[in-house]
């Protein structure tokens, strides 16, 4: 039973992309091979890229990545092979085709949207914030006030403008 | 009889919810503070009542009590202790009364606390959560009953998948639960003060303690979630951007912008239909990510508990709560009243920026999650891998990462942009000359990881630079200094825990995915590979007996300048229930970096000698990446704490002007 359980255990292969005897001779090539592992999925497996997977089929997909790469096939080549088999279900990273656009551009569509909405309304709080030129009438008003003070008087009273004044005061 | 008194105490927390839910309606209704109370009372009652059923199921399973079927699918003899009590929440029913336990606890605690809410917005509260209560225990009463029987009972139950016997898989979901449903009191507070027709800043007061410990509680359940990934899955991956990991992020973005835009509403009254908005947001991203996980729509590697027939149950649950929220905000938002006016350079334009990032930020890791399910019902297949989240989420979170700084430095109402610029310079220059280091040590080809590290630095040197302005160092004696970094209030030291957290992470993730090192090797016994300045050598490896398992166990010396620095034991275990097989790295602490051995299958090495493969990885400042994390998560514990938020939220009317 022991001797069974054990022949199971050598079985269950745990090598993923890094195992030496997969590895190119090429050392270029293989950086190469690796990058294009990361990108493309491990169709029987449950969200994997054939970089972490340990499955078969995984193995297998390595292998034909290296001897593509080895063959001297350019990456968007690889891709275009495995598309052709498998769908572009293989890609992990989606193509920026027509296809895809929403996928692609509705992030920064979002943040252009997000970001226009807020400057218009900065815009508008700052034409809120900013103090009103003063109408003639408060000129005088003004004029008189410090006139006044100038004369003296203690007790100036309260200006119109005061309340809204206070208001903006940083805080 | 244990279960059957289990199946009654569930059945009996749906009728107090129900009854929590129709007495609080009724005491908001007619102004009956007795009916009020009484809806509390029920809210407590069906607290208790669940937590009886899930010790029922607790107790099934430490006893392995084979004649209930969930023991018997989820369970083994063989299993260690905490594996049998971890097997609670590893399916589906036992996950979801998971999630009731904390749904109605933190109903109680909303009911039994909270005295300084006005009364009404507390009832309809109270009657909210009650409702949730009701939907989700209905959910569990009706078509997941865990307590259900066997008959005849089997001998031995089909255990626990391998992978999650593991001691930080076994606290995973409890504490990611307990934030998931955390925000859900949040989501009640929202709907009252919606109903209620007021959003101040007692309310946001009396929201923020709330959405910081919930958000506390996701970031760590997140980061013990990375952790185990990091260490057990056998390869270092501790982020892959797997639908399942999504679902948990985005209620964490979503509470992150909430804490944010509370702060606003807070202080200054202002933003209150984009707080609540944001409040009903996030738990609505919570009950997305258990439909998710559970219904098994999107494929994942973390996939389990998965029963796409109730899955879409919680679909519509999902779709009846959001959808009444989203309604009732629709109706009365427009009519609340608008908050104070800020410059756009104010500490409110600041928190407005964060919040704009980060709800694009989530509405782009939603999109990528579920564009697959978008392109399937338009007849097409396609993956959304984390290339696409790299191209897209991590320029966002940089941007806001780079404005993050100045935020704190700003004034409400009126900021001084120069003025805050000014004082970061030497943050800025710190960052700058740790992003040329890294590129200068290392090559071109790495300079995204340096830009990472100058963002780092950026971060942690930006939230020192913080607590220099609030201290006024250098330019006040030091006497002044220390009184002032006496008086610092816990909120401002949560806020820099937090800030300097994320830097953290960020400069952890960045040096770890940068430079990292791989080297695997067919090593016989006394057999050694390099990597980096490290020389790892295969010194034994032979067979030994778990309590549920067989494991080829490696004894592996690491050595660095010829002294060695430490010793490690990867294993491979092989699980014969269910037939899986497992890794247990060895991890060598090395500083804040990880020495990372796997013992790989049996091979034989090149001269034909029978040998293992051993793969060993160098994982650079690692220990930050979880770190980071750890020290957000105090943060919010530490503001949690702030003599502010202790006080009844009502009483700020006398104390403040």
């Amino acid at each position: 039973m022991r001797r069974l359980l054990l022949a199971l255990l050598s079985l269950a292969c745990v090598a993923a992309a890094s195992d030496p005897s997969e590895r190119l001779p090429d050392a270029a090539q293989e950086a190469r091979a690796r990058a294009l592992f990361e990108e493309i999925r491990c169709v029987v497996c449950q969200n994997e890229s054939i970089d972490d997977s340990e499955a078969d089929l995984a193995a297998d997909m390595r292998r034909v990545v290296r001897a593509q790469v080895a063959a001297g096939r350019s990456d968007a080549e690889v891709r275009a092979y495995l598309v052709d088999r498998y769908g572009e279900f293989v890609l992990l990273k989606p193509p920026f085709s027509a296809a895809n656009l929403a996928l692609w551009l509705t992030p920064a569509l979002l943040l252009a949207v997000g970001g226009g909405w807020l400057l218009w309304r900065a815009g508008r709080t700052l034409a809120q914030m900013a103090p009103e030129p003063l109408s003639e009438a408060e000129e005088a008003q003004l004029a008189a006030l410090t006139q006044t003070e100038k004369d003296g008087h203690a007790f100036a009273p309260t200006s119109p403008r005061e309340d809204a004044q206070d208001d903006r005061r940083v805080s | 009889m244990t279960a059957e008194l289990g199946a009654f105490a569930l059945a009996l927390a749906f009728a107090l919810s129900l009854a929590q839910l129709g007495l609080s309606a009724a005491g908001r209704g007619l102004h009956s503070p007795m009916l009020a109370r009484a809806g509390e009372g029920a809210a407590l009652g069906a607290f208790v009542a669940v937590a009886g059923a899930f010790l029922a199921l607790t107790a099934a399973f430490v006893g392995s009590d084979f004649s209930v079927s969930n023991v018997a699918a989820n369970s083994h003899t063989a299993k260690p202790l905490l594996y049998k009590v971890a097997g609670v929440w590893g399916s589906h029913e036992g996950s979801l009364l998971l999630w009731c336990l904390a749904l109605t606890g933190f109903g109680a605690a909303v009911a039994m606390t909270g005295r300084g809410l006005p009364a009404r917005l507390k009832a309809s509260a109270v009657a909210v959560q009650g409702g949730l209560g009701v939907l989700f225990l209905a959910f569990a009463v009706f078509t997941s009953n865990p307590f259900l029987r066997l008959d005849p009972a089997p001998v031995e139950g089909r255990s626990l998948n391998p992978l999650l016997q593991d001691p930080a898989l076994a606290a995973h979901p409890p504490v990611l639960y307990a934030g998931y449903v955390g925000v859900s009191v949040v989501f009640s507070l929202a709907l009252a003060a919606l109903i209620e027709g007021r959003v101040d800043a007692a309310w946001a007061r009396y929201v923020r303690p709330w959405t910081l410990a919930a958000w506390s509680l996701l970031t760590v359940g997140i980061t013990i979630g990375a952790f185990w990934s990091y260490y057990e899955l056998g390869w270092g991956g501790w982020w892959a951007w797997d639908p399942v990991e999504n679902a948990s992020f985005m209620p964490w973005i979503a509470a992150t912008a909430l804490l944010h835009s509370a702060i606003v509403t807070e202080k200054r009254g202002a933003l209150p239909g984009w707080t609540v908005f944001l409040a009903l947001m996030t738990f609505s991203f919570s009950m997305l990510g258990a439909f998710l996980v559970r219904s098994g729509v999107l494929t994942s590697v973390h996939a389990f508990a998965v029963d796409p027939d109730r899955g879409v149950l919680l679909l519509a649950i999902l779709g009846l709560t959001a959808g009444l929220g989203f309604a009732l905000f629709a109706w009365r938002a427009p009519k609340l009243a608008p908050g104070g006016l800020f410059a756009p350079v104010s500490r409110e334009g600041a928190l407005v920026l964060n919040n704009l990032f980060l709800a694009v930020a989530a509405a782009t890791v939603l999109l990528g999650t579920l564009w697959p399910l978008v392109t399937e019902a338009l007849g097409r297949t396609a993956s959304v891998g984390p290339a696409y989240f790299n191209l897209t989420f991590a320029p966002l979170m940089a941007a806001a990462m780079l404005v993050l700084p100045a935020g704190p430095l700003l004034a409400w109402k009126r900021g001084d942009l120069p003025g805050a610029v000014q004082r970061l310079g030497a943050a800025a220059g710190l960052a700058l000359v740790a992003a040329l280091a890294a590129l200068a040590l290392s090559d071109w080809r790495k300079a995204f990881g340096a830009v990472g590290v100058g963002l780092g630095v950026w971060l942690i040197a930006g939230a020192a630079a913080e607590v220099v302005e609030r201290t006024r160092l250098f330019r006040a004696s030091a006497a002044e200094s220390w009184r002032r970094l006496k008086g610092l209030p816990r909120g401002a030291w949560g806020m820099t825990l937090g800030h300097l957290g994320l830097g953290l992470f960020v400069l952890g993730a960045c040096v770890e995915t940068g430079w990292k090192l791989e080297e695997a090797r067919v090593l016989a016994p006394g057999e050694s590979l390099a990597i980096g300045q490290y020389r790892v050598t295969l010194q034994q490896a032979r067979v030994r007996e778990g309590p549920n398992f067989l494991a080829e166990r490696g004894v592996v010396t690491a050595e660095k300048a010829n002294r060695e620095v430490c010793t490690v034991t990867p294993e491979r275990r092989f699980f014969p229930v269910g037939g899986q097989t497992t890794t247990e790295v060895g991890l060598c602490f090395q500083g804040l970096s990880d020495l990372y051995v796997v013992m790989g299958e049996r091979r034989r090495t090149a001269d034909g000698d029978p040998g293992y493969l051993v793969r060993a990885y160098w994982n650079p400042w690692a220990r930050l990446i979880f770190l980071g994390p750890a020290i957000m998560a105090l943060g919010g514990l530490v503001s949690l704490g702030d003599r502010r938020l202790r006080l009844a939220a009502g009483r700020r009317a006398e104390g403040q002007p």
